[in-house]
């Protein structure tokens, strides 16, 4: 479990620590930056959207492996979960603009459900809460 | 999160290093804006490959810094993209909007 106040100066220390840990569970090379890229992105979101840019809001990080069966075979994953106290999320929001609109903004959704097998996004009493799941390719199963 | 600039003949060249993130971002794009917008070169390059991270918000300002150019004709091109801007730039589908070139040389031939 991580916890951290809505403070942009500890995104590239979330960003190490999950770099670190996707390597160690045997993530190839790009799904670890794309894991980390899409904890980065979705710790944006919470910055910015659900706590206004406020600096010293609280988010809690958990993570924790998981397995699927998937054609008959265990695959093993990666589960982390990103929770704030901000409001209510309205999850028809939570939607990426059209990629074929050169614009900025907009990427972050995008980016975050490239990168991962599962996003869901809930609410339970107070809290905001996002579920990313990653699992890892059978060939690669070193978890 | 490092950014310099370098002047050659007419153009600007921004080096930028390191992780252009959520924090660090508004300075490249504030940097590269005023170099398009206040100075009016007419050519401003940026060197991304000592770039380690670039998150949306970094790419979002590269889109400012292309859509401003294009408003006053004059170009906006990236070089040198690393292995993670590179990335970012095709998930995001801009690898072909922008002008890119592998190295300083060719980007300055151009």
């Amino acid at each position: 479990m991580l916890a951290l106040y809505s403070n942009p100066k500890w995104l590239s220390v979330v960003r190490g620590a999950v770099e670190r840990l996707t390597e160690t569970l045997g993530f190839p090379p790009v799904e670890c930056r794309s894991i980390t890229r899409a904890v980065d992105e979705a710790l944006t979101n919470i910055v910015r959207h659900s706590y206004g840019n406020r600096l010293d809001r609280p988010i809690a990080m958990y993570f924790r492996k998981t397995q699927r069966r998937q054609d008959g075979e265990v695959q093993q994953g990666l589960e982390i979960l990103l929770c704030d106290r901000g409001p209510a999320v309205d999850p028809n929001k939570l939607q990426g603009r059209p990629l074929e609109e050169i614009r900025p903004g907009g990427l972050g959704l995008h980016l975050i459900s490239e990168a991962m097998d599962t996003v869901e996004f809930t609410r339970k009493g107070p809290t905001n809460r996002l579920r990313l799941v990653k699992y890892l390719a059978q060939a690669n199963d070193a978890l | 999160m490092q950014i310099s600039a370098r002047r050659h003949d007419k153009s600007t060249i921004f080096d930028v290093s390191g992780d252009i993130d959520f924090a660090s971002s508004p300075e490249v794009r504030q940097s590269v804006l005023h170099e398009i917008r206040e100075s009016r070169t007419p050519r401003v390059l940026v060197n991304l490959s000592q770039v380690r991270y670039i998150d949306s918000s970094g790419v979002a300002s590269l889109v400012e810094g292309l859509k401003a150019s294009r408003d006053l004709g004059s170009r906006f091109i990236l070089f040198g993209l690393s292995e993670p801007a590179r990335e970012v730039l095709q998930l995001s589908r801009l690898f072909k909007v922008f002008e890119i070139y592998d190295n300083e040389e060719k980007a300055l031939a151009s």
